[in-house]
């Protein structure tokens, strides 16, 4: 049973009830409802407890800007959602809700203590009250903030809702469709223009919704607005977007809209997108944002059953719902008396009107005593009463002198306040248009665009019905004619739009002592009057800083409600006009967004690319277990049943040191350099020399940064004299190609050169072992494989097994190797030919752990696991890289930088442990001395380490300060458990003669 | 989201088809081993950073891959115009043409 719904008001279906559950509780609401409308249609206002101090909380506005009401939404598996402003909630049949903060239950919270220990959690309670004693903090303050504070409670499942994205152009974008945005979107589509007009709300109308007893054009308000809805949906040329919010005004009129699809519904369509992001790149755009009410500041303004009285109006007129049965209005505005006036017509008692101004409009005063309503003006409100409801109010006349005088109380179950209006510029902030401040109407306005921009109606300061229907007219047709666009604007004929005048106020005067008052500036976060004044009395003198001191503007409302009463408070304590204390700067989004929504189709599988070579289904049907690296995944190792990695890694190396080894090295990078100075551009880049380098070797090459330090490394071969074939690590090949591009472009253009990624081109199957000659020597053509023709490093072209190859004599595991490079396309066949062949050798494909392993075993480094971007070549070990003879390359300068030749820089070295059969950790840091006090003075750390098979004992390469000069001497290794002590020796741990390279 | 005008290609495209490469008139010495380790340093680390106008580079990097420079104010951070690798540093008057 709805016990304050009024049939004959609103918008709502009264034919269609809806059923929905609040805290477990059945309620009944109206196609149309809000879960706010809703609930107060059955007579709720209690909703949830606040942030801070855990007090009772109700409805305070009817729209986005509402800072209490915050409830949590359930739909289903994975469906749940946090801190759902209930004024925007619409009700489905079935929608269940619960109240948020509050334990263990609504009517009675425990935490509800803090609002005794008031004084704890004054501005700043954060710094100042947790700070001691010291050993308190893990065990006591930590996990009590924790419980005590945070909004709602996040989701744990993953979110089984699909999100949509689009792009759209158009010539003009109108943000809003109150009267202002309807008329600039009606002047603009009429003009021919391609226009979007986007709302919020579930439907157009904006504050016309509200405000229903205007007449347009001879047309009722709401008549005027069907007609102005059909026509703008009859255009071809505009597109309306309800339930769509403008959450970002980015660069250059690009706008994100949240466009919700599903949440409303009854029943969630099939495979429907819930919410689509459009991302509009707009010609001119029309903000019409409207205004948003402020709350009045004085003792107990958070009580439920306290709310804005616009909001009350919202309620009756749009929803049919009166938000109580006796209200007493609070205001310094004229607007609030409308409110009044329309809840005492369909038999609201309205005790009194209790104005702090002294002199208020005859008419007004005259409509509420028609109205039988008791009016106190020169009143100032000093208190409420009530627990769980707000039960009377408080109230004072207030002397010529400013004092509050002999207090009054008045029964009621509704206070309704009103302080202003404060225009919407939140958009026109994103675009870091310039805000102008109007003194004398105490509220920001925009002032000059930085882009193609145009306000119109109450954002723009331009209240009432007449106002904004002439400036969203005129905004429109400008807009469009700047697009192109032959536009006019039309005169618009308003009756019973009354111009609504008011003061703005801070606290309100009070008799009691003001330093006990509970006046809520920011609800959403807990910030009192008090907590800004006292921010301002601690020394916080601008905006910024006493908002990040008190929180007041930073919940998830961006203090739409509570700005300019913050700012007017701290202006007054710090005694400085408002704009000199500042504004917070308003950012995207303008609402709390979805993640899903930013995140649109990119999630999952779709989230990042991952790219797979050629031989990567090979490697997934026969069991390969995948590791990414960098956006490759790429076979870790290949398990037999029963295997663990460890174990399969040690047959893998035993294998390839013993026979044949066989692995896809298709990811590594590949540049191709061509062109009659090509050698001179990789004497450039490179450390190495090029020159003389013969076609048909291979040489290893070293890239450093022009500050001397390791970028990338790879081994290069010269296919002819203008012809290279350059490999990179498999993580750096974009990186490589770019720095290549850069300096050939912008630093040697006369160069005659030419780059060409050709990493996806190329399949590469290394083959290491003593057997890797014998198993492809019947399948390779055209191509000399002695010892003598192709010695190591070298290459050269030819065809195996039918397709072409440039096949590479080279080692990255110190056992006779190729590389073979053919065609992507054939690089699965010949693969799997090679295996098939190999089977007389027991051939064994390995992953990249193995080939990590072997290449360790030899001191072979890995760029970006070995070094990190402080090394230089004589750190690594690499001196010997460096074309001593080259006049320049890039990074050479800053090898003799005075720092780079220090004697003290780390160098890599090679580490056995004391126990073989220990593996440090990679990252582990080492000391010289484990007993030392804390903190240790760490010497540096290891950078690989592995169990070594073919050694049977583990090994490790590190880099440590004055390392090579070390040799022999022992250093620790502190990890979990105890400190490990390894001798620092060379880096090559096996065949450092490389004989087996020729084996 | 910016829009940059590559001036390889003589479109306006969205800033996403493009990388930021810092900034611009900054060229290589012909022969760093003549610098001092000071001067050295100066061109390898110090940057204006001014407040107002900047000569930055940028890459067309997912369009036509050229590098080229631009002038951009970094309060508004929007771009006053954008010219090809290797022409002079442009005059004031220049760009006071060019963002009006
Ligand atoms: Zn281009």
């Amino acid at each position: 049973m709805s016990t304050h719904r009024i049939s004959a008001k609103g918008r709502v279906d009264h034919g269609k009830p809806v059923r929905f559950t609040f805290n477990g509780q059945r309620f009944e609401g109206r196609k149309g409802d809000t879960l706010a409308s809703a609930l107060l249609a059955n007579g709720v206002h209690l909703i949830g407890r606040s942030f801070k101090y855990h007090r009772p909380r109700g409805i305070l506005s009817s729209g986005s800007e509402e800072p209490n009401a915050l409830v949590g939404v359930s739909r289903g598996v994975g469906r749940s959602e946090p801190n759902t402003r209930a004024t925007v909630l619409e009700v489905f049949e079935g929608l269940s809700t619960v109240s948020q903060n509050h334990w263990p239950s609504l009517k009675r919270d425990v935490g509800a203590i803090n609002d005794a220990f008031y004084m704890l959690f004054s501005a700043g309670f954060y710094y100042k009250t947790f700070m001691w004693p010291k050993s308190f903090w893990n065990k006591v303050y930590e996990p009590f903030i924790r419980g005590a504070a945070g909004l709602g409670k996040s989701p744990s499942l993953p979110d089984p809702d699909t999100y949509a994205s689009r792009y759209a152009h158009c010539d003009v974008l109108v943000v809003g469709s109150g009267p202002a945005g309807l008329a600039a979107a009606l002047e603009a589509g009429r003009s021919g223009a391609k226009v979007i007009l986007v709302d919020e709300q579930a439907e157009l109308g904006g504050s016309l919704l509200s405000e229903p007893d205007t007449g347009i054009d001879g047309q009722p308000a709401w008549q005027w607005l069907k007609a102005a809805s059909d026509e703008l949906a009859a255009l071809k040329n505009v597109t309306v977007l309800t339930r769509t919010t403008a959450m970002g005004y980015y660069h250059e009129n690009f706008l994100g809209l949240c466009q919700r699809l599903t949440d409303h519904l009854d029943t969630l369509p099939e495979g429907a997108p819930r919410e689509r992001m459009w991302r509009v790149r707009a010609k001119q755009v029309v903000l019409a944002q409207g205004s948003i009410e402020k709350p009045l500041v004085f003792d107990g303004n958070d009580r439920p059953g306290v709310m804005l009285a616009g909001a009350a109006r919202t309620y009756l007129n749009r929803y049919g719902v009166k938000v109580g049965n006796r209200a007493v209005v609070v205001t310094s505005h004229d607007s609030a008396w409308l409110a009044a006036i329309d809840l005492a017509e369909v038999g609201v008692k309205v005790a009194a009107i209790v104005d702090i101004r002294s002199s208020v409009s005859d008419h007004l005063v005259r409509l509420a005593r028609a109205h039988g309503i008791e009016v106190l003006t020169g009143w100032t409100a000093t208190g409420t009463r009530g627990r769980l409801r707000v039960s009377a109010v408080r109230v004072n006349p207030v002397g010529t002198n400013g004092k509050a005088g002999r207090a009054r109380v008045i029964a009621c179950d509704t206070v309704l306040m009103c302080g202003g209006w404060t225009p919407s510029v939140h958009l026109f902030s994103h675009t870091k248009g310039k805000l102008d401040w109007d003194e004398e109407r105490q509220m920001f306005l925009p002032g000059a665009p930085t882009e193609e921009t145009r306000c119109a109606g109450a954002g723009n300061g331009t209240f009432g019905l007449a106002g904004a229907l002439r400036e969203g007219a005129a905004a429109g047709a400008e807009a469009a004619a700047d697009a192109g666009f032959k536009a006019k604007a039309s005169d618009y004929r308003v009756e019973g739009d009354f111009e609504c005048t008011g003061i703005s106020v801070r606290e309100l005067p009070t008799d009691r002592n003001p330093s006990s008052a509970k006046a809520f500036v920011d609800f959403q976060n807990d910030v009192t009057a008090k907590d800004i004044r006292l921010a301002v009395r601690e020394g916080f003198l601008s905006i910024e800083h006493i908002k990040r001191y008190t929180t007041t503007g930073m919940a998830t409302d961006q203090g739409k409600t509570s700005n300019i009463n913050g700012l007017a408070i701290a202006s007054d304590a710090v005694k400085r006009p408002a704009p000199a204390v500042g504004l917070t700067t308003f950012r995207p989004p303008y609402t709390p967004t979805t993640f899903g929504a930013f995140a649109g189709y990119n999630r999952g599988s779709l989230f990042e690319v991952t790219r797979k070579t050629a031989i990567d289904g090979w490697a997934e049907e026969n069991g390969a277990v995948f590791e990414p690296v960098s956006l490759w995944r790429r076979a870790w190792y290949f398990p037999r049943p029963g295997e663990t990695m460890h174990q399969a890694v040690a047959r893998e190396c035993r294998a390839t040191r013993q026979s044949l080894g066989m692995f896809d090295a298709s990811t590594l990078g590949k540049i191709e350099i061509v062109g009659p100075d090509a050698a001179e551009f990789m004497n450039r880049m490179y450390t190495n020399a090029w020159s003389k380098l013969a076609p048909g070797r291979l040489r290893y090459g070293l890239l450093l940064g022009e500050d001397g330090f390791i970028r990338d490394d790879g081994v290069i071969g010269r296919l002819s004299a203008d012809r290279f074939h350059v490999t990179t690590t498999s993580g750096g090949a974009a990186r490589v190609l770019a720095m290549m591009e850069d300096y050939l472009q912008t630093e040697w253009p006369d160069l005659k050169v030419w780059l060409t990624s050709t990493t996806e081109q190329w399949a590469v199957i290394a083959l290491n072992g003593p057997n890797a000659r014998k198993l492809i020597e019947p399948f390779v053509e055209g191509i000399d494989l002695s010892d003598a023709a192709l010695p190591h490093m070298s290459v050269a072209e030819g065809r195996i097994c039918g397709v072409p190859t440039r096949l590479f004599r080279v080692s990255f595991t110190g056992e006779l190797g190729f590389e073979i490079n053919v065609p992507s396309r054939y690089g699965r066949a010949v693969w799997e030919t090679l295996y098939e062949a190999g089977r007389q050798y027991d051939i064994t494909p390995y992953g990249t752990e193995t080939m990590h392993v072997l290449r360790a075993e030899k001191g072979y480094i890995v760029v970006g696991q070995d070094t990190d971007g402080t090394l230089t070549p004589d750190d690594a070990g690499l001196g010997w890289a460096i074309g001593k003879a080259k006049p320049d390359f890039v990074g050479k300068r800053s090898l003799t930088r005075s720092d780079m030749l220090s004697p003290g820089r780390k160098q890599l070295v090679g580490l056995l442990t004391r126990d073989p059969a220990t593996v440090l950790e990679e990252g582990a840091q080492i000391v010289d001395d484990p007993s030392q006090a804390l903190p240790m003075k760490m010497i540096g750390h290891v950078t690989s380490s592995y169990w070594s098979e073919a050694l049977g004992r583990s090994i490790a390469l590190a880099v440590i300060e004055g390392g090579r000069a070390r040799q022999g001497q022992t250093i620790h290794v502190p990890m979990p458990g105890k400190a490990h002590a390894a001798e620092i020796t060379g880096t090559v741990f096996l065949d450092p003669e490389n004989k087996r390279l020729n084996a | 989201m910016l829009l940059i005008r590559c001036p390889y290609c003589a479109v306006e495209r969205p800033e996403v088809e493009f990388a930021y490469a810092g900034e611009a008139h900054i060229a290589r010495p012909q022969d760093p081993s003549a610098l001092s380790d000071e001067q050295w340093k100066d061109h390898l680390f110090i940057r204006s950073n001014p407040r107002g106008t900047h000569f930055e580079r940028w890459r067309h990097i997912h369009g036509c891959g050229r590098f080229f420079n631009a002038v951009r104010d970094t309060v508004s951070d929007k771009f006053a115009m954008t010219y090809k690798a290797g022409l002079p540093r442009p005059s004031e008057a220049e760009i006071g043409k060019a963002r009006s």
